[in-house]
């Protein structure tokens, strides 16, 4: 199991960077990420020595890069018809969705290591909190890991990347928005409490606000875990589904 | 070996494979034949574990493919339709991960590739990526990637589609090498092939067999075999009338192409073929006719091809309802 896991990984992780595609996303994404740190976060204009104005934002970028890595990890298979050839391999299936996933998380998690130079600034700038930075770093690659793990499911409906990437954006804004005080506010006096606090709870932005608050709790940890849990769930069910449908 | 049970596939109230059931032995090779949309893919796909059967099932080497996908998986190669690879991987590096994912220790791994690339011929391309390659060479990937573990078992859709002549001249006789220790099945639409290559042979149509046995028992069944062919030059047409007559036969057909003529001449009942090849001999030398070609015809498989999958081409002309006029026509 572990060396199919391995093969998978490897093969899926290398294919990211067959073409300048990679690169050009890293570039991209480490961009937008210093564009909404100074300007939107006003990270200067702040005068605090933290990475709160950074890491605020992370939901919000992610939302559009993560769905660009995870469409392909199955709807790409299915286009060209390699899928035929990874099914029939003697691989369990749970290995091949897992493997998949685990390189999109290891590619997400690179473009992540690659913003450190903002960790290096504000240790020269400050004496920032260190451990909070470190949970939020943390934090972040969970939340990623929630997208992608959504986005793998939904790549695996369709054998058309952007659909698969549209329909992931809408899913992920979905599960995002769900916790955002604006969507909250909207159900505040007249909806029970109790809704409220599941709808919120179902929100990643709300998970992932907690951690970047410094506390990595287990029930945030779980909620990402379960999250990524049930949607790799719903891919294997997926890709199985399709055997019989033949499509 | 491989052998496949009530096989049926339906896509809604579309029935792709309906109730297929054959064996293939070890030292066989099955040529699977049927006119596009078949159910020979769809078979194909279900044997290897790709589309789940809507009833029925296929059992490798004894192992069901739907019970034990995984075990039933490591005793094929399988060359999906099309050939289908990772387009920026190089054929090194896409050997290398069948042969990891097969569990092939570093050692053996490199000797199993080492002998996929020798019978595939592929040393000049390995280190291309496969979407730079051309058709035939990214076929021959395919089917280094089936071979390479040596398989028991070994399943190929169209092997030979897209290939030049030399390729596929290549591809049969690494077919008919690896033929002797394994069941092999093939899926193909070029006739031709099907003598070349298979030992027995299947004509399916709407998901069905219509036809199976030996591509010469099947070709025996042609409504030509058994009859003597004469071929001549357009102007030796009526004095081949004339000798016909005086020539004990059911009926004769008459098919033009370019300057030359093609009789079928069909025995009368209860005659041997051979006897009436002899009978035309001995009357076409004496009325001195110089004909291009004559002889007994074995059959055409693709005349039982077309009869069975609902393309039969068109009839030729009854030879006898030939007047004198349309044959003089036939000479201008």
């Amino acid at each position: 199991m572990m060396r199919v896991l391995t093969a998978i990984t490897a093969r899926e992780f290398a294919g990211y960077f067959a073409t300048p595609l990679a690169f050009v996303f890293i570039i991209v994404f480490l961009l937008a990420n210093g564009l909404a740190t100074f300007y939107l976060g006003a990270y200067f204009a702040m005068g605090q020595a933290d990475l709160t104005g950074f890491f605020m934002f992370h939901p919000w970028l992610y939302l559009f890069f993560l769905p660009a890595i995870s469409m392909r990890l199955w709807a790409e298979e299915r286009r060209n018809g390699s899928i035929e050839l990874l099914l029939t391999l003697p691989i369990p299936l749970t290995a091949v969705v897992i493997g998949k996933y685990l390189a999109a998380l290891a590619f997400s998690a690179l473009a992540l290591a690659l913003t450190f130079p903002i960790w290096l600034t504000v240790n020269f700038l400050g004496n920032p909190d260190n451990g909070v930075i470190f949970a939020s770093y943390v934090g972040s690659l969970m939340l990623a890991g929630g997208y992608l793990a959504i986005g793998s499911c939904l790549s695996a409906l369709t054998r058309n990347q952007v659909i698969a990437f549209v329909i992931s954006v809408v899913a992920c804004f979905l599960f995002t928005v769900s916790g955002a005080p604006l969507v909250l506010e909207l159900f505040d006096g007249w909806a029970p409490q109790a809704l409220i606090e599941t709808l919120a709870g179902f929100s990643l932005l709300t998970h992932f606000r907690a951690i970047t608050g410094g506390v990595i709790d287990m029930r945030d940890v779980m909620f990402f875990a379960t999250l990524i849990g049930v949607f790799l769930t719903a891919t294997v069910i997926v890709v199985d589904m399709k055997k019989s449908e033949g499509a | 070996m491989i052998e496949v049970e009530h096989l049926i596939k339906k896509f809604g109230d579309f029935t792709a494979v309906n109730d297929l059931s054959f064996t293939v032995a070890r030292g066989q090779v099955m040529g699977f034949l049927g006119p596009n949309g078949a159910g020979k893919s769809t078979t194909m796909k279900m044997i290897t574990g790709f589309l789940r059967p809507s009833s029925g099932t296929a059992r490798i080497m004894g192992m069901d493919i739907c019970d034990n996908m995984l075990a039933a998986q490591r005793h094929f190669g399988y060359l999906p339709e099309g050939a289908p690879a990772w387009p920026d991987m190089t054929p090194r590096a896409f050997l290398q991960f069948i042969t990891q994912i097969r569990g092939f220790d570093k050692a053996a791994a490199r000797a199993a590739e080492a002998r996929a690339i020798e019978m595939t011929e592929l040393h000049g391309v390995l280190d291309q990526p496969i979407d730079t390659l051309s058709k035939g060479y990214r076929r021959r990937v395919g089917l280094a990637q089936a071979i390479v573990h040596d398989p028991d078992v070994l399943v190929m859709d169209e092997p030979t589609d897209g290939l030049d002549p030399n390729q596929k001249f290549q591809v049969r006789r690494a077919i008919t090498d690896m033929a002797r220790d394994k069941a092999i099945i093939i899926s193909t639409h070029i006739l031709e092939e099907v003598d070349a290559v298979c030992g027995a042979a299947m004509i399916i149509d709407r998901g069905q067999i219509v036809a199976e046995g030996t591509p010469s028992a099947l070709a025996a069944r042609s409504r030509y075999s058994g009859t003597v062919t004469l071929t001549l030059a357009h102007e030796q047409l009526p004095a081949a009338q004339k000798l016909l007559q005086n020539i004990n036969h059911q009926s004769a057909e008459l098919v033009t192409r370019g300057d030359e003529s093609t009789l079928h001449i069909f025995a009368a009942d209860g005659t041997e073929p051979g006897a009436l090849l002899a009978d035309m001999r001995t009357a076409i030398s004496e009325a001195g006719l110089s004909p291009r070609a004559l002889a007994l015809e074995t059959g055409r498989l693709d005349d039982v091809f077309g009869a069975l999958t609902g393309k039969a081409r068109p009839a030729a002309e009854r030879f006898d309802t030939v007047s004198q006029t349309q044959a003089e026509g036939a000479r201008s």
